[in-house]
């Protein structure tokens, strides 16, 4: 272990994995979205270590501040509970833990001869918000226009789906 | 520190994110999976954007910013797929994806 950075990866990968696990294993829900959100933070952590701070705090809003509040309000308003989940037919987990990691592996070993530069632990001014908003609305107009229409078809879609009738 | 890194880690939220999908039954455990891969995906995107900002392009700013559009359609699925569930749940009572294998009835 050598600089400060890669202890930081280190310490933030750990719990990265290990609350993306306990979203999968966990028996309760409640316990699985906060998990998840402490999954998102570290990411949140990862994003500031590679100079991306606009999007590490677009991310907490976005992530952690509103898309988790939604689903913890529905689970909330479901009333779910741990036994709701009937845990019969075990062999589809098993099954789908093994996929799952036949996939891992397969990546893994198809990507571990690559050859890559390492990324310098300098810091760029890439991830400012003048330069992505300065990419944003030169080159990237017609998407950010077109995305925006997308949340609002989102929203009526919202609306109209989940009206009482 | 190596691409490399970031890329197994990568790989490693994705395939966690692929059993979760595989594994549960809870249909809102299985949307929380797919948000999961998604910030896998932009994780990978972010480390690009950062190797390509120390190659001296001038144009790796476009990765965070797809980045920026991958969450825009991340909201817009969720807002969609738990006005889905809330309906389904108002139906069946019950999220149960094993139960929801048929749509009719």
């Amino acid at each position: 272990m050598g600089s400060i950075q890669q202890i930081i990866f280190m310490v933030l990968s750990v719990v990265a994995l290990a609350s993306a696990l306990g979203v999968v294993l966990s028996k309760n829900p409640v316990t699985s979205v906060l998990c998840l959100i402490i999954t998102f933070f570290a990411i949140a952590g990862h994003y500031i270590m590679m100079n991306a701070q606009f999007l590490a705090v677009v991310h907490i809003i976005v992530y952690a501040g509103a898309i988790m509040v939604l689903f913890l309000y529905v689970l909330m308003l479901m009333n779910l509970n741990a036994e709701l989940e009937p845990q019969k037919r075990n062999w589809l987990k098993y099954a789908g833990a093994i996929s799952g990691g036949a996939l891992l592996v397969v990546l893994v070993a198809a990507l571990r001869d690559a050859s890559m530069p390492a990324l310098s632990p300098e810091a760029n001014e890439i991830g400012l918000i003048h330069n992505l908003g300065l990419a944003l609305f030169k080159q990237y107009v017609v998407p950010f226009e077109v995305s925006s229409i997308l949340f609002l078809s989102a929203m009526i879609g919202a609306v109209v789906i989940g009206r009482k009738d | 520190m190596p691409v490399q890194y970031y890329i197994f880690l990568s790989i490693a939220l994705f395939c966690i994110g692929v059993m979760g999908v595989l594994m549960r039954r809870n249909a809102i455990i299985i949307f929380m999976c797919i948000e999961l891969m998604l910030n896998a995906v932009n994780l990978l995107m972010v480390a690009f954007s950062k190797m390509w900002a120390d190659a001296g392009r001038v144009d790796a700013s476009s990765a965070q910013l797809f980045v920026f559009f991958i969450m825009v359609v991340a909201a817009a699925e969720v807002a969609i797929g738990l006005a889905i569930i809330t309906m389904v749940y108002r139906n069946t009572r019950s999220v149960d994806i094993n139960i929801l294998n048929r749509l009719k009835n």
